[in-house]
């Protein structure tokens, strides 16, 4: 009797002590993997389903890293092979490992017409459907890689000296990156040669980035929801009838307008220090 | 003199493919592209791992058609013919463990194998559920963001990078901490393809008449406790962990180990 009661505890306490090492296994390895996944400013291939939904659906097989170096195109001038746009994430390059990424200053993305490094991928992961134009062709123009910005401070040519490296290198040039002719009030005779980016139309290939002349570039691509804001259904262009049917379409119980801020008349927003 | 046949044969086809998932990269060949995680063989066969190919599942994304063929023809191809082949002809970081074992017993660091408490070799299989679970908590395939398998075959292909330290501590801890530490404890990779290939047909059989007790096939076995039949009885190594890697019939000096094709109606 006393044997077997031995045998129990001694039964509960190991169960009890599994349980626990498991436990304590899962929540290390998942406070691992939520670190190793977090690593926002990371530019994905063409077709990258947005970043979290990615992460679960990359299989880190690579296909797309050796589509990219292998396509046709990517030959010096004497044949010998380049360095492939799209490289996978090593121990100690902080991106999760095994999944694809690339840095626009080392190479920038071609936009090559066919695209070889997207039908390839077979979890998923870069989706052809978000490539297809109004003819059901796959369309390079419409990838979303990211979003380039350019820092006015740095950037030359807002100082007035005459560059156009970025917009010269813009696949998609005078769509997704214009110069905006302004006078230069400075000297009184020269003019100012403002590059622009487009957001809607800019693919954040890096071509500008990479051309950029600046010692650390004024032009570079972020990923899309890290480079630009939303106004919100709140706010509509009333002058714009394609803004007005965004507007058309919210569903008016869903618009929060009140925050704490509102709540005080708009002349304590003018007269009193307001703390944000 | 030893026979070094399947030892030799086993490392051919190891350095076999990952030379010819290097050279998809390298050179642009369309004979074995990606990595193990999904693979394209001829340019059309989609191959993909079951275990990764579950970690994803779990995660909770609905997984492109190829990696789901894939898979499923990987499960079949080890489940009716190979076992958990896998391990020993496949894996790249068999031949680190494999070289550290090997070590390990000419250094003579110890000849038994220590039972720890909380790690036994049925640890793998915890493993295996828990990472399923962590996957579906975390939303990424939990192993393969560590997994030191395709880091090192990515390395291959790609470049090692920083990832060249997982694969040198697999390397240390097999050599000085525990015996068979990764592949017979710890790997759920192993321990998914030890499920999966219980019932495969290419089996390591034994003659016991033949068999002079010299143990040899035990000293080099990486999952000796399949060999519990040894001088005992004639049957096959019907364990799902054995990984059919054929040192045991290597170094049988008696003609009592081989390979063979399992028996279908009886097998006890």
């Amino acid at each position: 009797m006393a044997n077997s009661d031995n045998n129990r505890r001694k039964f509960m306490a190991t169960t009890l002590q599994s349980v626990g090492l498991t436990a304590l296994g899962g929540m290390l390895w998942s406070g691992y993997c939520d670190e190793a996944k977090a690593s926002p400013l990371v530019l994905r291939p063409p077709g990258a389903l947005p970043e979290e939904q990615f992460l679960d659906a990359c299989i880190k097989c690579g296909l797309c890293a050796e589509a990219c170096v292998n396509r046709e195109s990517n030959k010096n001038r004497d044949g010998t092979q380049r360095e492939g746009t799209i490289k996978m994430a090593k121990g100690g390059d902080h991106r999760l490992i095994g999944t694809p990424y690339f840095i626009p200053t080392e190479v920038p993305c071609y936009m090559c017409d066919d695209i070889p490094c997207v039908p390839v991928c077979p979890s998923g992961a870069l989706d052809m459907k978000s490539l297809l134009n109004e003819k059901k062709e796959l369309d390079i123009n419409k990838a979303e890689m990211g979003l380039a910005i350019v820092h006015k401070e740095s950037c030359v040519a807002y100082w007035g000296l005459q560059c156009d490296a970025c917009y010269r290198a813009c696949p998609l040039l005078d769509e997704a990156l214009t110069l905006d002719y302004q006078k230069n009030e400075r000297t009184g005779k020269h003019a100012f040669l403002l590059p622009v980016v487009h957001s809607d139309i800019c693919t954040g290939c890096g071509l500008c980035e990479k051309a950029c002349i600046t010692e650390k570039p004024a032009i570079f691509v972020l990923p899309r929801e890290h480079s630009m804001g939303k106004a919100g259904d709140h706010y509509v262009k009333g002058w714009d009838k394609k803004d007005q049917q965004r507007a058309g379409n919210r569903k008016l119980d869903e618009i929060e307008t009140h925050d704490e801020r509102s709540q005080k008349t708009p002349s304590d927003y003018l007269n009193r220090e307001i703390e944000y | 003199m030893k026979n070094l046949k399947y030892l030799l044969l086993r490392r051919v086809t190891q350095i076999g493919l990952m030379f010819l998932y290097f050279a998809a990269n390298a050179y642009g060949w369309h004979i074995l592209e990606g990595t193990f995680g999904s693979s394209k063989l001829f340019g059309f066969i989609p191959l993909a791992d079951p275990y990764t190919t579950l970690q994803a599942l779990s995660a909770g994304f609905v997984l492109g058609a190829d990696v789901l063929v894939g898979a499923l023809l990987i499960t079949l191809f080890y489940m009716i013919v190979g076992g958990r082949a896998f391990c020993s002809w496949v894996c790249p970081i068999n031949m680190v463990t494999d070289l550290a074992n090997w070590l390990r017993r000419k250094l003579k660091l110890d000849k038994e194998e220590v039972n720890y408490r909380f790690l036994k070799r049925r640890t793998r299989y915890w493993i295996m559920v828990l990472g399923l679970i962590v996957s579906a908590i975390v939303g990424i395939a939990a192993f393969e963001a560590l997994s030191p398998i395709t880091i090192m075959q990515r390395g291959i292909i790609f470049g090692f990078g920083a990832g060249i330290s997982v694969v040198v501590a697999i390397f240390l801890f097999d050599l000085f901490g525990v015996k068979n530490g990764w592949c017979g404890h710890l790997c759920p990779l192993g321990a998914a393809y030890s499920i999966i290939g219980q019932k495969s047909i290419i089996r390591v059989e034994h003659n016991h008449e033949a068999c002079t007790a010299c143990m040899e096939c035990k000293i080099v076995c990486p999952e000796n406790q399949v060999l519990h039949m040894i001088n005992k009885k004639s049957i096959s190594v019907t364990d799902g962990e054995c990984t059919n890697c054929g040192r045991c019939i290597d170094v049988c000096n008696d003609d009592a180990l081989g390979f063979s094709i399992r028996k279908l109606n009886k097998d006890s």
